[in-house]
Order: C-alpha cells, then structure tokens, then sequence
C-alpha cells in the first residue's frame, strides 16, 4: 500500500490526521506531513477512512 | 432485505449505499437524486471552486464501483407510501423497498422577492456556484452578502479574492455568532475588516431594489446598499416535504432515535443534513457538516442491516471547518451560546489560538484557529470533556 498526496489539493483540513495519526500529520506550519509513505497493511482500514474523509479528495491509496 | 431505495444522491446518501455494499447486502440498491449530476463534493462550492483554484473535474466523489447501484438521478422524489413500501417520485415512477434511506439534505432559504429577480442567489448546489461564478468573471463587482453565517463568510472571502467589492449584512452584531458567539465572532469581523470586506452588523433585511435584474438591497434602519449581485446565506431548510402524511415523525427534519432510524415507522433510517437524531451525549441535533454526512450515512446503513433492536448509537463529536483567506477555523464539539469561552492556547489577537467552550466545568467543544495541528490533542479533550491543563481566562 502506497499513500499518494496531490499536495496542490491539500488544503490542511487535517480531517487526515483525525482518521490516520499514525500515517498524516499537520505540523505548526500549517502543511501537511505524510509521516508513511508505506504504511503497514494493518494500517489500511485508517487509511482509507482518511482518503474518505479529506474534503478536497487529496489522498489516493495505491495498492 | 432484498432492496433498498436511498433517496438523496449526496454525500450521506452515497456513504449510505457504499455502507451497504461493503457490509455485504447483495440486494438492489436504488439511489434517487433531484440532481442531474453524480454525487460531488459540496465545501469547494464556496470557496476553491468558486475562486477557480478547484476545477469541476476535481469536484465528483471517488466511487470504486458505480454500476453497484440503479441510478435515479434528475429524480426529485414527491411521496412516500409506506403501506405499500414505495417512493412515488417524478415522472411516475414507484419504486419498491425493504428498506429507505432518507438523504434529501437541505435546501437553502430564499427571501420574499428573490426569486423573480435576475442576479439574486443562494449557494448549494453546483449550479449555483457555476452561476454565480459566471457572474463574477462577466464582470460584475458590487456584491452583497445576506447573512453572515459560515456559507456567507466563505463566499464573502472568496469573492474578495476575486477582486469584488463585497458587503456582508447580518442582524447579529458579529458573523458567524450564532455558532461561535461574539468573541470570537468579533475575532472574524476584523479578519474580514483587515481584507477588504464591509461589514453592516445589527441591520435586517428589508427588501431587494430592482424591477426584472437585482440592484441592491434595502436595509431594516433605511439604508441602501447598490449591488450588482445579491448572494443570499439565510439558512437551510431540510427536504422533508414529500414525507409528510407518510406517518414519519418531522421536526426541523426527520425524527430519528439514537441509531438513525426513523421514529414511528418501521425499516426507515435518515442520514445527513436531513436526520434530526438522539445524539447520545448532545441530545436532539441536525447537523450540516462534511464528516457528519459520511459517518451518519455508515451508521444509518448499519441500522437498516441489524434491525432497531440490535443497532448502536450514532455519537460522533460534531467537527467542522472554515476556510476564509488565509484562516483556517476547525470548531469540534457542539457549543451553545450560554457556555463559558476560555482561551487556552495563544491570544485573540495573534490569530493563532485555541479556545474552549466549557458547560458546568466539561469541555464541549474546542475552536481552533490557524492552529490545525493541535487537532487530535483537542479531538480527544472534547471528547473526555476534561481539560487536562490549567488555563486562564479569556
């Protein structure tokens, strides 16, 4: 599983970071982090919940 | 259960019916929408879309399989029969169901006169936006803005950035005071102050000026404000119209227990800006939020499958969030206006704080401001209801 960031969509809502911490942070300067570029398989489910979740549709889940 | 009708092809319907696949219903699954479009993302309307940054392209909702479902789209469902089990709609047809969802959303409010007029407009749909943006390319600049709520706000920041020359109205002395109260709505005057925007608090509408095209607005105190386009941000009000004599329960919505389902009838469920349910912890509540929509739709979904006896209660904190210039406000939890506002983090006037809403020493809900990052640690203070530092007062 690959996380893919279309950063010229993000807008920072962080609605990432509530579904996924352990895959997406927001830091202090406002821009987001994505801190697993291939996070484990265990992680799927919260990554997805956080692609469902984005409001301007920004992350992509390959594989 | 062998089929199942959504009515509402938005953000709650779609989550609903994805819901139901992915739980493993195999049955028909029927979505209706009023809408010539597939479901799309409603928050841009108002801001990326609108100033051009977000292109339409961007704007459908991903889906991993459409043909999972019989699509009624340009459909605007008129009555509910509920001995028979069907959903009457336009163009006569009846559709059969086990199960209803009910996602109708909301529609936004018009005032007296509006609707004759060329140039006047209310922001919900796609259409909307794409009129209204048309507008503003052809030229126009004097825009009024009726009612500074969240929608108003939005749109009076994007349009700033276009260029316009813009005037918010609103009968509360500060926008957005009905959900944030007045500090912090005092807070978001001067940000629309500092950009440009013209702010008349504390005045009412009283009435459009114009005979076939829009030219401005007459105020409560006998003022006039000339406009070139009037965008009106007066409310929602929720789409329960083709329910009634159906034996629902409606309300300011559609009446629902904890879990989603309708009350008084059998095998019906709402999800969205339509459900009126039983929060666990808040109580009574409607809510208009992007998170709200896609949870509830699950939840409802899952009602529908296990039946009112064995489902859950739907309690998720309510979170939403604004983006106005270069501001980012996050509001989670459910703020009244007699709560106790205490600032935790930062200062008013750093335009970067936090804030908490405190009801009988809990923590009930948490405005973040330019600072999104502290947004799991206040998910979860919410959440607990405890504040686990010492503050000082605002």
């Amino acid at each position: 599983m690959k996380i893919v960031v279309d950063f010229d969509a993000c807008m920072s809502n962080a609605q990432c970071m509530i579904a996924a911490p352990e895959i997406f942070e927001v830091r202090d300067d406002g821009l987001l982090y994505v801190l697993q570029e291939e996070p484990p398989e265990d992680l799927r489910a919260k990554a997805e919940d956080a692609a469902r979740l984005c409001p301007t549709q920004a992350i992509r889940i390959e594989g | 259960m062998r089929s199942v009708v959504v009515v509402g092809a938005s953000l709650a319907g779609l989550s609903a019916a994805q819901a139901l696949r992915s739980r493993g219903f195999d049955g028909k699954v029927t979505i209706v929408g009023d809408e010539l479009h597939m479901p799309y993302q409603r928050p841009p309307l108002s801001k990326r879309f609108l100033t051009g940054e977000a292109e339409r392209g961007r704007l459908d909702l991903p889906m991993r399989r459409p043909e999972d479902f019989d699509w009624q789209l340009g459909t605007c469902a008129q009555r509910l029969d509920l001995e028979r089990h069907e959903v009457e709609t336009s163009g006569r047809l009846r559709l059969p169901f086990d199960g209803l969802i009910v996602a109708t959303g909301a529609r936004a409010k018009e005032l007296p006169g509006g609707a004759q007029l060329d140039g006047v407009f209310t922001l919900r749909t796609i259409d909307d936006a794409i009129a209204i943006r048309r507008r503003v390319v052809g030229g126009a600049r004097n825009v009024v803005i009726v009612g500074a709520g969240f929608i108003g706000c939005e749109v009076a920041a994007s349009l700033r950035e276009l260029g316009c020359e813009v005037t918010l109205i609103d009968l509360d002395r500060f926008p957005m005071q009905r959900v944030l109260g007045e500090e912090l709505g005092a807070v978001c005057l001067e940000v629309h102050r500092a950009h440009g925007a013209r702010l008349i608090m504390g005045v009412g509408f009283a009435g459009f000026m114009g005979a076939s095209s829009v030219q401005g607005v007459h105020l409560s105190d006998g003022r006039t404000i000339e406009a070139e386009m009037v965008i009106l941000g007066v409310g929602v009000t929720p789409n329960v119209e083709w329910l009634e004599g159906s034996g629902m329960a409606l309300n300011d919505g559609v009446v629902c227990d904890e879990s989603c389902a309708a009350i008084g009838v059998n095998g019906v469920v709402a999800a969205g800006d339509v459900a009126r349910w039983q929060h666990p912890r808040f109580g009574s509540m409607r809510v208009e939020h992007w998170d709200n929509a896609i949870a509830q739709g699950r939840a409802a979904a899952d009602t529908l499958l296990v039946g009112r006896e064995e489902a859950q209660a739907f309690g998720m904190i309510p979170c939403f969030w604004s983006d106005q210039y270069d501001c980012k406000l996050q509001l989670i939890g459910a703020a009244r206006p007699s709560d106790t506002l205490r600032v935790v983090e930062g200062n008013v006037h750093s335009r970067r704080f936090v804030a908490v809403f405190l009801r009988q020493e809990r923590v009930v809900a948490a405005f973040l401001f330019n600072s999104m990052h502290r947004i799991v640690e206040y998910k979860k203070i919410v959440d607990n209801g405890e504040l686990p530092f010492e503050s000082k007062s605002a």
